[in-house]
């Protein structure tokens, strides 16, 4: 333990502005792109769990829920992609 | 001791190299995406439409009724018929632009950078908008900014939202949507890539690490195959989206 927390000092001192400029920023993208994913995750769920009943007690109207349920992942997912690109952003620009 | 695994700066994965002067894979991959498409429907079209289809066109057919059936009835019913051919094409080459991220050689799907399909949004934005226009003339910003059925108090904000959500939000979120999804299957192919190749050669004294490369080789093999789904499902996303926009523009508001 004593020779980590050593380890751990003497790399901080050794680390320039830049490299903790990256460090945050990468932990910062990961933060991110985990916040962002935690809504639409919460909504794709709900919205394929629900389709699946429907279309399950109306076999016959799948077709149609079907193309609903894709419309409305593709709206969910947008949220979850921005995020990602945001990663993207704070990790590499 | 801990070996760190050496992930190339994003540059790296997305930017080619010119094979001639403003010409690099991603354009080889879009043109070459539009010959396939163009040489593919010729050549169907060159047999007999009287006879039962075979082989090209049999496929052809197939890829138009798919759009016909899944797309365009369930979205915009018989009016939209005569749409089939610029969502046809949507489809089609969007597909095509997609899927050479799986593909040995080229490894790179051309939709990864934002240009295609920024064009391609631009290019559904200008079609939804001019349709709107010619079905109820400059009504359709009318109506956009200040919609029937709301109460008066809520029109200015909803006209407000109505307005940013139809002439900018639409857009940037098609483009960001198959621009995202195929970056982030790229990023992901790619770090099992690494992954597998840090392993199977790392210098390390513990030998056991090594036969542990075929884990993250599992998980590139099974990425693959869902990214082959990503790039249909995606050209199937924009392309019934693009539907139900030009949709909207086309009888949004004849109810009223």
């Amino acid at each position: 333990m004593e020779a980590l927390s050593i380890l751990a000092q003497q790399a901080e001192e050794g680390l320039t502005a830049a490299d903790q400029k990256s460090i945050a920023a990468a932990a910062n993208a990961g933060f991110a792109y985990g916040l962002a994913a935690i809504g639409p995750a919460i909504g794709i769920g709900y919205l394929v769990g629900k389709s699946v009943e429907a279309m399950a007690r109306q076999p016959e109207a799948a077709g149609m829920v079907r193309t609903t349920m894709f419309l409305g992942i593709a709206f969910t997912e947008a949220l979850a992609l921005i995020g990602f690109v945001v990663f993207i952003l704070l990790k590499f620009a | 001791m801990f070996f760190a695994l050496e992930f190339p700066p994003i540059n790296a994965l997305l930017r080619w190299p010119d094979i001639f002067p403003t010409f690099n894979k991603i354009g080889l991959i879009a043109v070459l995406s539009a010959l396939i498409v163009i040489i593919f429907y010729s050549m169907a079209n060159r047999q007999s439409a009287a006879l039962a289809p075979t082989g090209v066109r049999n496929l052809a057919e197939t890829s138009v009724e798919f759009i016909e059936e899944g797309i365009v009835m369930q979205t915009m019913g018989k009016a939209g018929l005569n749409w089939t051919p610029l969502l046809l094409s949507l489809f089609l080459f969007i597909f095509l632009c997609n899927i050479p991220g799986v593909i040995p050689v080229f490894q790179m799907p051309a939709t990864a950078r934002i240009a295609i399909p920024l064009a391609l949004s631009l290019l559904v934005w200008v079609v939804y908008i001019g349709t709107g226009l010619k079905h109820q003339g400059v009504g359709y910003f009318t109506h956009l900014l200040w919609p029937p059925g709301v109460p008066t108090a809520l029109k200015p904000l909803v006209g407000l939202i109505e307005f940013v959500s139809t002439i900018l939000v639409t857009p940037f979120s098609l483009t960001v949507r198959l621009f995202a999804n195929l970056l982030a299957g790229h990023v992901l192919l790619v770090t099992f890539g690494l992954l597998t190749e840090a392993l199977l050669f790392a210098r390390t004294s513990q030998v056991f690490l090594v036969p542990m490369s075929v884990l993250p080789f599992i998980m590139l093999v099974l990425m693959t195959a869902f990214e082959v789904l990503v790039a249909v499902l995606q050209a199937y996303i924009f392309t019934i989206l693009a539907a139900v926009y030009i949709n909207n523009s086309m009888a949004a508001h004849d109810e009223h």
